[in-house]
């Protein structure tokens, strides 16, 4: 696992980490190496086509225009390094296998995951080895079948619902709002409801408006509920894993355009922690915080910026709900500037309230105001050059930081 | 692997029919009656609702897929004797003494637990939105007397007697009503989220139809139990009833899940508690085709209309259906003509309905029914009924006191039970979960 030995020697020493902090499956992986271990400094996890540190060359952050990654990792070097080379919707595809297999009650519920293997083939070939059943075809009544899923989560199934667009699941917003959030709590803790309901947001490629919805936004508020969002091949498949055994309703987003990022992963099973935050790059100027796609635009950002010889520190925060302070805190108590970089729309997105829980915990730390990159209060339009002032560049983000640390 | 596939599943083969409240009086269940709502209410539009043809029913349910199963065709005949003779003597079982005692005494407790409710509401001990059943209760008698433990029950907001005629304690349903610690949902759900993991009873919903896709994932459930999982019972897959009213049948999620059931043959029964009114809007003047149970057979079930003011019928009714769904046969509609005597909620001034109206259904009490066919058939005397009558009292009085002398819930409370693994609070900035902080604990840590 070359790629995790390096990050490994690039982090700060790492201190034993009490078990009951790491969410692992089965299999240990080596101390250097756990990614889910919480140690005293930073957290790396690296994808393969990148590298830390100064501005050596990052053939992976040109995928920011192409989502997909350029094939450019040489075939000698693919075949000497441990684990496998497989694009997210592979991973998301493994993770929820692995995990199908090894618990009978997981299964599948959506619009086209069975015979037809997903819409962005995440549970291909899944129907043929589970059968029908546990891989469902619903018809096309996402409250119903969302409802449907929370039922079966209360009677001991642990369903994963898929919503063939996040967008879609907007009609089942009643279920996933009073019932999946609240159920647990108004039963007296007497059901649980262990469901992921998760599916493709965000902007993609001149999708439209209905199709570009940013849901984290609207669910954040419902009590109950776990949202995580997931950005590589590695944290996707982990964060499926952990959503699957939690036993809390989790809100797993990825993003349209993230499914063909490619990258090496562990042959090992690992299971990551639906709670914690990515360290992606550390740093001592800046601390951006970003999640899901525009984690790509701010390592593109950053990429500048370490040639205009800034040196930013970026977080994938990944739970979306609840919030890692703790990381995000050490960071900020570190480099005493925050900048927040979002998908979501400016009103009421994750940025508005990881803005007000800085300023609630980190107030005496912070040397600058919050700057909070967000998409525009708009519809996404359909037109490409509108599209792209919708969402934020990375010239915007290199601006943002030039601003933060004059 | 399970071998389940959504294939096209062939309509059945029978027809649906009216009301088995006009069934000869031959029938041991049949008890005086008056003539059901549709032709005896001057509604403006009931007359032409019953003069409009059931051209939905016959033929474009009836298929003519010759290739069905044996067993099925088998069971259609029968099916097809039950729904559509009139002469189902044979299927119909005389009730004994014991049934009928235990169909009294849970009619009578529904009915004294609701009234002492009210009661409670009007002096301060309960609040918010309290809706009761009166009136109602050979529906839930009829069906939930049926079933097993590891049957589940979904209802909506007037869940206090389902919760009851399925077990649970009436203390226990007390207490929840007063907010106190010792509800059955320690007090966070109170009278519109009635749960009970140890009697199967899913909840108590507060939004109509949101329930239903709920009992739809509990009989999905139970199907995957037994064609996945292989925990197969001997008497067959675990029943799910889900109740909802009149108003819920114009509602999304009622035919999304009716036909997601049929689709599927899940072993849930929708059982409509069709009293006519949601809230102030008459049932007539809400519905283009008021006859609910019709509905069924659109999506390829049986629908079936009963008398929900005869207990006896109902529970007929229902074991045919609950039989159906055990055995895999997939869900029925079973549209139950009842009433509420008390208004929607105990908010409601309950103006708009005539006073004809409410008496017409008062002189079919269900409960005044019952007594009175238990001493005409010699099942039991007149002081055993009123013994049981004195000992629901009891019951009732001491659930009262208990919820009266148990206590609220403490602070420690509030933050428990948000998040079945309370991690999902997340990790605090001293790098702890939140769930560790002492504060936390105690209820006051802001989260």
């Amino acid at each position: 696992m070359a790629s995790l030995q390096m990050a490994a020697l690039l982090s700060a020493p790492s201190t034993p980490v009490p078990s009951d902090r790491v969410r692992l499956g089965a299999l240990r992986l080596s101390a250097s190496s756990s990614s889910a271990a919480r140690n005293g400094g930073a957290l790396v996890v690296r994808s393969e086509a990148k590298v830390s540190g100064g501005g050596a060359s990052a053939r992976g952050l040109s995928l920011i225009t192409h989502a997909v990654a350029e094939k450019a990792a040489a075939a000698s070097s693919a075949d000497s390094k441990p684990g496998h080379e497989l694009l997210l919707f592979e991973a998301l595809r493994e993770g929820l296998d692995e995990e199908m297999e090894r618990d009978p009650t997981v299964c599948v519920m959506g619009e086209d995951v069975g015979h037809y293997g997903g819409s962005y083939k995440v549970t291909k070939g899944l129907a043929t080895k589970y059968g029908d059943l546990r891989v469902l075809d619903t018809p096309i009544a996402e409250n119903s079948f969302t409802g449907m899923g929370i039922g079966s989560a209360m009677t001991g199934l642990r369903p994963v619902v898929e919503g063939m667009n996040m967008g879609f699941l907007l009609l089942a917003y009643n279920q996933i709002s009073n019932n999946c959030g609240m159920l647990h709590y108004t039963s007296g803790g007497q059901f649980k409801i262990p469901i992921v309901i998760r599916g493709p947001g965000g902007v993609g490629r001149q999708l439209g408006a209905e199709h570009s919805q940013r849901l984290e936004s609207y669910f954040q508020s419902i009590p109950g509920l776990q949202m995580v969002a997931c950005s590589t091949p590695y944290n996707a498949k982990g964060l499926m894993k952990a959503a699957i055994r939690s036993e809390n309703p989790v809100v797993l987003f990825e993003h349209v355009l993230l499914y063909n990022l490619k990258e090496r992963i562990p042959d090992e099973e690992y299971v990551l922690s639906l709670e914690e935050a990515e360290m992606v790059r550390p740093g001592e100027h800046v601390t951006i915080l970003t999640y899901s796609r525009m984690r790509y635009h701010v390592m593109q950002a950053a990429k500048t910026l370490v040639n205009k010889g800034y040196d930013p520190e970026v977080i994938d925060i990944r739970s979306l709900k609840p919030f890692d302070l703790y990381t995000i805190g050490n960071s900020i108590k570190k480099t005493h500037r925050v900048l927040i970089v979002e998908e979501c729309m400016r009103t009421g997105g994750i940025g508005a309230s990881l803005r007000s829980a800085i300023i609630d915990n980190f107030w005496d730390y912070l040397d600058a105001p919050i700057l909070c990159l967000s998409s525009q209060d708009v519809p996404t339009p359909y037109a490409g050059t509108l599209e792209n002032w919708t969402v934020v560049q990375p010239e915007q983000i290199v601006a943002a930081v030039e601003q933060l640390c004059k | 692997m399970a071998a389940f596939s959504a294939v096209k599943i062939p309509p059945p083969q029978f027809t649906t029919v009216r009301s088995s409240s006009q069934r000869p009086g031959s029938s041991p269940a049949h008890f005086a009656h008056s003539p059901s709502a549709f032709n005896s209410i001057s509604f403006g539009s009931a007359k032409s609702v019953r003069s409009r043809p059931l051209f939905a029913v016959s033929s474009d349910v009836v298929s003519s897929d010759k290739t069905k199963p044996a067993s099925s065709s088998a069971f259609i005949v029968n099916c097809d004797m039950i729904w559509r003779s009139r002469l189902v003597h044979c299927l119909v079982v005389a009730v004994t003494r014991e049934v009928a005692l235990e169909l009294y005494e849970d009619m009578v407790l529904g009915r004294a637990f609701e009234d002492m409710c009210a009661q409670m509401y009007y002096r301060g001990k309960m609040f918010g939105f309290v809706h009761l059943y009166n009136g109602q209760e050979a529906v839930s008698t009829g069906f939930i007397k049926l079933l097993n433990q590891s049957d589940k029950v979904v209802s909506t907001y007037r869940d206090h007697v389902h919760a009851l005629s399925k077990g649970v304690p009436s203390r226990e349903v007390m207490a929840e009503l007063f907010g106190k610690a010792t509800g059955c949902c320690r007090g966070q759900g109170g009278s519109m989220h009635m749960f009970s993991a140890a009697h199967n009873v899913l909840g108590g919903f507060a939004f109509i139809g949101e329930g239903i896709p709920v009992a739809t994932g509990a009989a999905f459930s139970a199907k995957y139990h037994h064609e996945v999982l292989k925990q197969s019972k001997p008497e067959g897959l675990d029943v799910t009833l889900a109740f909802f009213g009149d108003g819920t049948c114009n509602n999304g999620q009622f035919f999304e899940c009716l036909n997601m059931a049929q689709l599927w043959k899940l072993p849930i029964i929708f059982v409509v508690e069709n009293n006519l009114w949601a809230i102030g809007m008459s049932h007539l003047r809400a519905t283009s085709d008021p006859e609910i149970w019709k509905k069924g057979p659109a999506f390829g079930m049986p629908g079936v209309h009963v008398d929900g003011m005869d207990v006896l019928k109902v529970r007929e009714v229902a074991q045919e259906a609950i039989a159906r769904a055990r055995r895999g046969e997939g869900p029925t509609l079973v549209e139950c003509e009842t009433y509420r005597f008390r208004g929607h909620s105990l908010a409601d001034p309950d103006e708009l309905r005539k006073p004809d109206e409410k008496a017409h259904y008062a002189a079919r009490d269900p409960i005044i029914a019952l007594k009175k066919y238990i001493i005409e058939h010699g099942l039991a005397s007149e002081s055993e009924l009123k013994s049981i009558d004195k000992k629901i009292d009891d019951v009732v009085e001491d659930a009262v006191e208990f919820a009266d002398s148990s206590p609220l819930p403490p602070r420690t409370q509030l933050l428990e039970n948000v998040f079945a693994d309370p991690k999902g609070f997340g990790i605090g900035p001293d790098g702890k979960y939140r769930c560790e902080d002492p504060l936390f604990t105690q209820g006051t840590a802001q989260v």
